[in-house]
Order: structure tokens, then C-alpha cells, then sequence
């Protein structure tokens, strides 16, 4: 249990240099609550897997007070939404928003640490740039909360952040308070295809496997080091009063590569690991087993439905998309159907990710081209199922299930009230709610934010 | 529908593709279908479709077909012609990242003894393979035609191109079709004098180099070929040249250029084509757009927005989709984005036109595909619903009236790893 806390560093190490007493680089998000609102009379799916039809959503405060029909609208403002669809906010466990951001130039060109296989001490928020217009559009579909993640160069990347889906000057004012990090893996050919062009390791797959391998013991031994220094630390407290002479312990140095390792050890990050083959799913369910790590998702699974009963058996999720294949030789066995089928076990854990500024816009068409390719294939799928794989399986992947991904009383208020039924081409969020606010009318296009970056520029902005 | 009535229509489907694929054309008679004709006829309810001989012979009510045709109910759903899959590499690149699998480019690389000399003359088609596994993947979402075009590797001209069929024949291509393509604009290299004013100086000397009228002297400084020379030559004065370009400045100079040798262009790409609509209109010069473009992914796509294809069509000017995220794999992507467009403001009709009618006529072949009429070519599709939403599927495919068997490699895993969960006997 000591090694639990241990790498809470920050509390447990204050004499450590540069640590400070806070979690460094905190959230400095102000939820904005709106009025009392009740949204009548809609078709809910309530992220949980149940449907209710002619229900009202009743948010207060910013969070979720009530779902269920004829709900008391005393006090509240009312919208009506006969004919419309309600969901949680879209939540999205894969995007680079902010890291490569729109424009591409070569500024911006912010997501892979591509010097190094193993760069666990870089976090992707402090690429991120606040004013990438793709934030907006993301809003626009729906997408209230974002883990923001590096790219797939390396065999470890660096931390995740997840946010708030809010315009700011600062990313700290975006972090989704409380929200664990991530640590961004990747398996195959990205990291052996970037090094081994350079004559680096790695070069094949075992030196993929042997470079997580070495950085995991690295990161054992630092630990041990650092349960070694608090031993020592807390034999120096119990006898500095009695014993003038005695010395505080000199703290390791630390190292903000294997601090990150060790958080995964720890549990404090979900683990999140790019992996198109099922082959290579299992090495890496081998690797966590091997170093006591637990693995939130494997994002780009394109063979994961290879795999769903195991993924269902350890708790892992599949952070899919729907039908994009080929482009590689890793992602030559995709199948429509991947999502319907890791979402088919007994805890099965499917989720619609974008990787795409494109793709993050339209999640739910993303679902539902799945959800049809799995009824065709003879699997029961109804909206409040697939709704899932959007909005409370991605927040359990993040670690955020308790503040996000359904509308359950006490839950943040995120919610969007679509034109019609979300599974559908022509589906559009009429409002997006966040804490409760109209953070997006479809009908007063002005609502949405708008980047620093497109102000005045003759030509016009994203819509 | 209930799940197994749908089960055992498909079934039908799937034994009659077996039974016509080797025959030469039988007659087929589709019955009480939704026709989406994109003709003058507009969409008929309760129609039939009667096929002779690979083609369309009559549309209409109460046909009949003689004996050994065969027949197919299709129970009020949607009829459609074979969709057009945009500019892609169909045939000639299997894997992206694999260069054994890819030939949609003739590469400079760092110039090396050619220099980055432009070769107009550079024929994908000559590549093509239509046993790739991509090309059945997209055919059972029902893209039946598609144009298959090279990619610059650093040149101002990325070769020639055609439209192929996609039904596995050997002779694929459709020659009125053929299309020069040129990519111009922000990605400007090396080759190209890293600037678009070095772009249309290349351009222009080209040209003149292609100009019969204008003979170069001995020691003159030669840009093309003999041959490329003969084949940009081909295309001034009457030819269709396919530009990739996105900002508006750079579409103005590709017209009047255009305009001066007398060549038919083709926008490709156009994020700011929405802003020179009239000019466009006004020329008839079509577009094709990718509907899903709303983001400034670079400079040149500054106001790209998701009304561009509804505003340029309100304009008068012709419109087509193609995908450019994965314009080869997931080319059959242009049916969501059409739908998606029509979300954003384009008619019903519009989106499906550009899907089919519009395409085949810009690039020559509106006289045989993209419409169910009478004479056309009978390169179908039976949707499960409407063709343009993402939960409809694509039920049976006709190709020249031959049914296509609705299996890929996809469908072959699909069926190999169903789960438990899944019912028994389903398709």
C-alpha cells in the first residue's frame, strides 16, 4: 500500500525539488452552471442502456437532478423537445485536438515527441493550443469532454489530458477537474517504422516489446528507490528529535519518464495502448500482467473483435471506429462490425473514438454505422445500447464514469438534445448543454465559440 | 421489416447472384422498387426496372419480363444507380504504407536523374488490378464506378486518369473519361519551386512547349517529353484536366488559364470554391468537394464550411463528392458525406445526383452510367432504406445487369469471428 501513495509524489515528497504541494499543472476549470432547465417530452437515452420516450431531463446547478416523465418544472426554464433525442455529451477517448491542430502547419506539429521511443515524462497538454478551431466543431457534434493524447510514434508517448469541450485562453481552464491522466502506448509498426528508419531501436516487433519491457524495469527499480527513500524518510522522522546527529535521507533525482511509468504501476494514469492487432493485444495484456499495470483501452483495435471475450474477461475496452481500414498493413482486417461484436460479451466495453478532427464531429454516425453491420450480423443493438459506446464507456475509460457519460441524478450536467434520432446521417445537435448551460444553440449559429485564430480573417471561419 | 424476413430476402439475393454469375446477361426484372432515376422522370414510386442484355431496356409500371428472367421484389425500397467512389486509387494501391502494393504515383523522390521533370504522359490505368480486395470492400457498399486517378509525388502534373468499372473486369476503364490531373496550391515542393507562382510558370512553359503552333528551337530549355509534350498537347483546345486546388485566388488563375487554351477543368478539392461561385457557375466549371471539409487545415481552406457543396449548387455550379481522408479504402465514404451535405442545406435530389448523374457526365460518360433510363447501362443498387443514410445498407449491386455477389474479405472475417451472442442462420 506504501507504493500506492508513493507516486501521489507531489504530498508524500515534499522535499523533493520542484515538486510542489499541489498537483502540478492543475485544473483551473470554473464550471459556468445555467438556469434551472427542463428539457421536455424527448426520447432519452440515458447512457446507462435504458431508453425513455416523452421524458424530461431536469438539470439544476450544473448537474442532473432528475430523468423520468412529467417531472416538476416549477422554477425551471422549459424546453420543449417533442420529436427530438436526448443523450449524455459525447465523449471522446482519442483525439489530438489542440496537439496537431488546425492549420497543420509545421508550428503546429505538437503530438509526437518522435526523439526518443520511450517519452513518458512529456504530457500532451502542454502542447495543447486552446485556440485549434477543431474544438468547436467537435462542440458542435455534440463532444463535451475530450481525452486529448500524443501521437503513436512511440512505444510510450507521454501522459493524456482529458478536458472540458470549452473555448479558453488557457488549458488549464479547459482540465477536466479531478480526471486521472492517461499514458499513451503504441504497439507495431508506428514505433518500430519511426526508429528503425533511423537505424534506432526499435526496428522489428520484439525490440518494441524488449523497449516497454526495459522502461517498465527502469521504472521498477526507480520505484524501489523511492520506497527505499521513504523508509528511510520515515525511520528519520521517528528518531530526529532524540538524535541530533541524524540526517534527513537524500531524495532519488527524479525522473519524469519513470515518475510516469510508475503512476501507471500505481494506477494513478489509465493506461491506454494504440494497438491494431489482436496478436499484439495479447503480448501487451501479457506486458501489464508482467509489470501490474491495468490496461483502460486499446484504441485502433481493428482486429479487436478477434479478441472480445478476452478484452470483455479482463475489463479492457475497444476504442474503435467503424470502418477505416487498409491503410496500413496492421489495419488490413478491419470489419464493420468490430464495435457490435467487442460490445456483444457479458461486460463488454465498446467505444466509438475519432482520432480525427473530422471523425470527433460525428461519433454518433461513427455508432451507427456499426450498430446496423452488427443487427445484420444478428446482434441486438438498439439506440440506448449503442449510445453507450459514445458517451459511459468512453468516460469509464477515462476514469470519469462518476462525473460523466450518463444522465443520472447527481452527474454533470452535459447533455444534447438532437434534432431526431442521433443514428442517423442527417442527425445534428440542436443544443449542446454543459454544467448545464447552452454552450451551443443550433439555431443562433453565434452561440458556438469562436477561435482567436479566425477572427478576421477575410476569408471566414470554420461552421 | 423483422430481422428474419430481412434475413431471408437477403438469402434470396445471395443465391440468385450465384445462379446469374455465369450465364451471359439474363434479363432481370427488378419490380415495385423506389427508382431513384436521376432522370427527367425524378423518383418513381412502386416502379419497375426491366434489364436486357447488361442494360436498362424499360422503366415504369407492370413490366414484364420473358421466361428465365429473373425477377426481384423489392418491396418499395430504394433503387438507385451504382454510385460514382470519387477520385481514388482503386486498383492500384492495395496498402498505403506498403510500396510493394502502390503504384498511384511516379516518384521523383529527391529529384534524381530526371530531375522533377513533369510527366503528363504517366498513365495509372496501366496499373490497375481489378482482383484488389479494396475494390470488392467499397463495391458492396455500392460503388460501382470510380476514378481512378494518380497522385503527385512532387510534380505539378500527377499523370492521367479514368473512370473504371468496378464489377472485377479486366477492361475496366472508360476512355471519354480519361482526365489529366494537376495538383497546385499550398503543397507546393521542391519540384515546384516551392510557389504557386512557380507552379503556373511550370504550367505555362508546358504550354508552350505542347503547342504545335510554337515549335522549340534547338538548345531551348525542355520541361516535358516528346511524348508528354504529344500528351499535354491531347488535352489543350479540348481536353479535361482535373485540378487539385482549395483557395479561391488559386481557382481564378486555374480558370483563366483555362480559359486561354480553351481546356475544360475540373476543381478538386475547392474549400474556398464556395467564394467564386459565380465565376464557376458562370463557366460551368464542376467541382468536386468533400462535403466532411470544415476545418482550415491549412491556409488555403481558410472558410471551409459544410455549406460549400449546397452553396455552390444553389449557385448553378455542378457538383460531385469524393473522400480525401481515405480516398481508396473508405471511398464509399462519399455516401455518408452526401448525406451529411444534404444535412447542411443541399437537396435530396442534389446529394444523390452528385453521387451519380454528375459525376458521369464531367467526366464523359453521362450518356451511360449514373441514370436508370432507358439505354443506360444497368449498374444498380437495392438499399435497405434511404441510400444516403449511414444505416442503410447496400442489399444487392448489379454491375452491366449482373448481380453482384455481396461478399468481401470483410464479410469472409465478419463471419469467421461472429460472436455467440449473435443469432443462428442470420446472414
Amino acid at each position: 500500500m506504501k507504493r500506492r501513495f508513493l507516486i501521489g509524489l507531489a504530498l508524500v515528497l515534499p522535499g523533493l525539488p520542484g515538486v510542489a504541494d499541489t498537483v502540478p499543472y492543475g485544473s483551473t476549470y470554473q464550471a459556468r452552471p445555467g438556469a434551472p432547465t427542463l428539457i421536455r417530452n424527448a426520447v432519452v437515452l440515458d447512457g446507462t442502456g435504458r431508453r425513455l420516450d416523452d421524458a424530461d431531463v431536469l438539470m439544476r446547478d450544473g448537474k442532473v437532478v432528475a430523468v423520468g416523465p412529467g417531472l416538476d418544472a416549477t422554477g425551471a426554464s422549459v424546453v420543449d423537445a417533442r420529436g427530438r433525442w436526448v443523450t449524455p455529451g459525447l465523449v471522446d477517448v482519442h483525439s489530438h485536438l489542440g496537439v496537431y491542430a488546425s492549420p497543420g502547419v509545421n508550428a503546429a506539429q505538437d503530438g509526437n515527441e518522435a526523439t526518443d521511443p520511450v517519452t513518458a515524462g512529456v504530457w500532451a497538454e502542454h502542447s495543447v493550443w486552446p485556440q485549434d478551431p477543431g474544438f468547436q466543431t467537435a462542440l458542435a457534434g455534440g463532444v463535451t469532454t475530450l481525452q486529448v493524447l500524443p501521437g503513436s510514434a512511440n512505444l510510450v508517448g507521454g501522459r493524456g489530458v482529458t478536458l472540458r469541450n470549452v473555448h479558453s485562453t488557457t488549458y488549464q481552464a479547459m482540465k477536466f477537474p479531478g480526471a486521472p491522466q492517461g499514458l499513451k502506448m503504441a504497439c507495431g509498426e508506428n514505433p518500430k517504422r519511426v526508429y528503425g528508419s533511423h537505424d534506432r531501436a526499435p526496428s522489428t516487433r520484439m525490440g518494441n516489446v524488449a523497449g516497454y519491457r526495459q522502461a517498465f524495469a527502469d521504472a521498477q527499480d526507480y520505484r524501489n528507490q523511492l520506497d527505499k527513500y521513504q523508509d528511510e524518510l520515515a525511520a528519520y522522522e521517528k528518531k530526529k528529535g532524540k538524535d541530533k546527529d541524524a540526517k534527513p535521507p537524500v531524495p532519488p533525482k527524479r525522473d519524469l519518464r519513470l515518475e510516469t511509468l510508475v503512476a501507471a504501476m500505481n494506477g494513478e494514469v489509465q493506461v491506454h495502448i494504440h494497438c491494431y492487432r489482436s496478436d499484439e493485444m495479447a503480448v501487451m495484456l501479457d506486458l501489464a500482467k508482467e509489470f501490474g499495470f491495468k490496461v483502460a483501452a486499446f484504441h485502433h483495435g481493428v482486429e479487436a473483435y478477434k479478441l472480445s471475450d478476452r478484452l470483455a474477461a479482463e475489463g479492457v475496452c475497444g476504442a474503435l471506429w467503424a470502418d477505416w481500414w487498409g491503410f496500413k498493413m496492421e489495419a488490413y482486417d478491419a470489419i464493420w462490425e468490430n464495435l457490435a461484436f467487442v460490445d456483444a460479451p457479458k461486460n463488454g466495453c465498446a467505444i466509438v473514438h475519432s482520432d480525427s478532427e473530422e471523425g470527433i464531429q460525428r461519433l454518433n454516425q461513427e455508432a451507427a454505422k456499426s450498430m446496423v453491420r452488427g443487427e445484420r450480423a444478428g446482434l441486438a443493438i438498439p439506440p440506448e445500447r449503442a449510445v453507450r459506446w459514445i458517451t459511459s464507456n468512453p468516460a469509464r475509460a477515462l476514469g470519469i464514469a462518476d462525473k460523466v457519460g450518463t444522465l443520472e441524478p447527481g452527474k454533470i450536467a452535459d447533455v444534447v438534445v438532437w434534432n431526431g434520432n442521433p443514428f442517423s446521417v442527417y442527425a445534428l445537435p440542436d443544443l449542446v448543454y454543459v454544467d448545464g448551460a447552452v454552450a451551443y444553440d443550433r439555431k443562433a449559429p453565434s452561440s458556438l465559440p469562436r477561435s482567436d485564430f479566425l477572427l478576421g480573417q477575410p476569408a471566414g471561419g470554420a461552421r | 421489416m423483422n430481422r428474419r424476413m430481412m434475413q431471408l430476402a437477403i438469402a434470396a439475393l445471395g443465391s440468385l447472384a450465384v445462379l446469374a454469375g455465369t450465364a451471359h446477361a439474363e434479363d432481370v426484372l427488378i419490380r415495385n422498387a423506389r427508382v431513384h432515376t436521376l432522370s427527367e422522370r425524378g423518383t418513381l414510386e412502386r416502379a419497375d426496372v426491366l434489364v436486357r442484355d447488361g442494360r436498362i431496356a424499360q422503366v415504369g409500371t407492370g413490366l414484364t419480363a420473358g421466361s428465365g428472367a429473373t425477377v426481384v421484389d423489392a418491396r418499395g425500397r430504394a433503387l438507385t444507380p451504382g454510385l460514382f467512389g470519387g477520385i481514388t486509387g482503386l486498383g492500384v494501391e492495395e496498402i498505403e504504407l506498403e510500396p510493394s502494393t502502390v503504384d498511384r504515383s511516379k516518384a521523383y523522390g529527391d529529384g534524381g536523374h530526371e530531375g522533377f521533370a513533369p510527366r503528363p504522359e504517366f498513365d495509372v490505368t496501366l496499373a490497375f488490378n481489378p482482383d484488389s480486395v479494396a475494390i470488392g470492400v467499397n463495391r458492396i457498399e455500392g460503388v460501382t464506378f470510380a476514378m481512378v486517378a494518380p497522385t503527385s509525388d512532387g510534380s505539378l502534373f500527377a499523370g492521367q486518369g479514368e473512370i473504371a468499372r468496378l464489377d472485377g473486369r479486366a477492361d475496366a476503364f472508360l476512355p471519354a473519361s480519361r482526365t489529366l490531373f494537376l495538383e497546385l496550391g499550398a503543397g507546393a515542393t521542391a519540384g515546384t519551386g516551392n510557389s504557386r507562382a512557380a507552379q503556373f510558370m511550370l504550367l505555362e512553359q508546358a504550354t508552350r512547349e505542347a503547342n504545335p503552333a510554337q515549335p522549340l528551337r534547338d538548345g531551348d530549355l525542355r520541361l516535358l517529353t516528346p511524348t508528354g509534350r504529344e500528351v499535354l498537347g491531347h488535352y489543350l483546345g479540348r481536353g479535361r484536366i482535373a485540378f487539385s486546388v482549395e483557395r479561391a485566388a488559386d481557382i481564378r488563375q486555374v480558370l483563366a488559364w483555362s480559359e486561354r487554351n480553351r481546356v475544360r477543368p475540373v476543381i478538386v478539392g475547392g474549400a474556398q470554391a464556395w467564394q467564386v461561385a459565380p465565376l464557376l457557375a458562370k463557366a460551368r466549371v464542376p467541382v468536386m468537394l468533400d462535403p466532411l471539409v470544415n476545418l482550415p487545415g491549412t491556409f488555403d481552406k481558410l472558410g471551409a464550411t459544410m455549406e460549400n457543396a449546397a452553396r455552390l449548387h444553389k449557385a448553378g455550379v455542378p457538383v460531385t463528392f469524393t473522400h480525401f481522408t481515405a480516398p481508396t479504402h473508405d471511398a464509399h465514404k462519399v455516401r455518408q458525406a452526401a448525406g451529411v451535405a444534404v444535412a447542411h442545406g443541399l437537396p435530396f435530389e442534389a446529394a444523390l445526383a452528385a453521387l451519380t448523374s454528375a459525376p458521369a457526365e464531367i467526366f464523359g460518360v453521362g450518356q451511360v452510367l449514373g441514370r436508370i433510363a432507358p439505354g443506360y447501362s444497368a449498374d444498380l443498387v437495392l438499399w435497405s432504406g434511404d441510400p444516403l443514410e449511414v444505416t442503410s445498407v447496400a442489399e444487392q449491386v448489379w454491375i452491366a445487369g449482373q448481380p453482384q455477389s455481396m461478399r468481401s474479405r470483410q464479410t469472409e472475417l465478419r463471419d469467421r469471428y461472429r460472436p455467440q451472442a449473435a443469432l443462428p442462420n442470420s446472414q
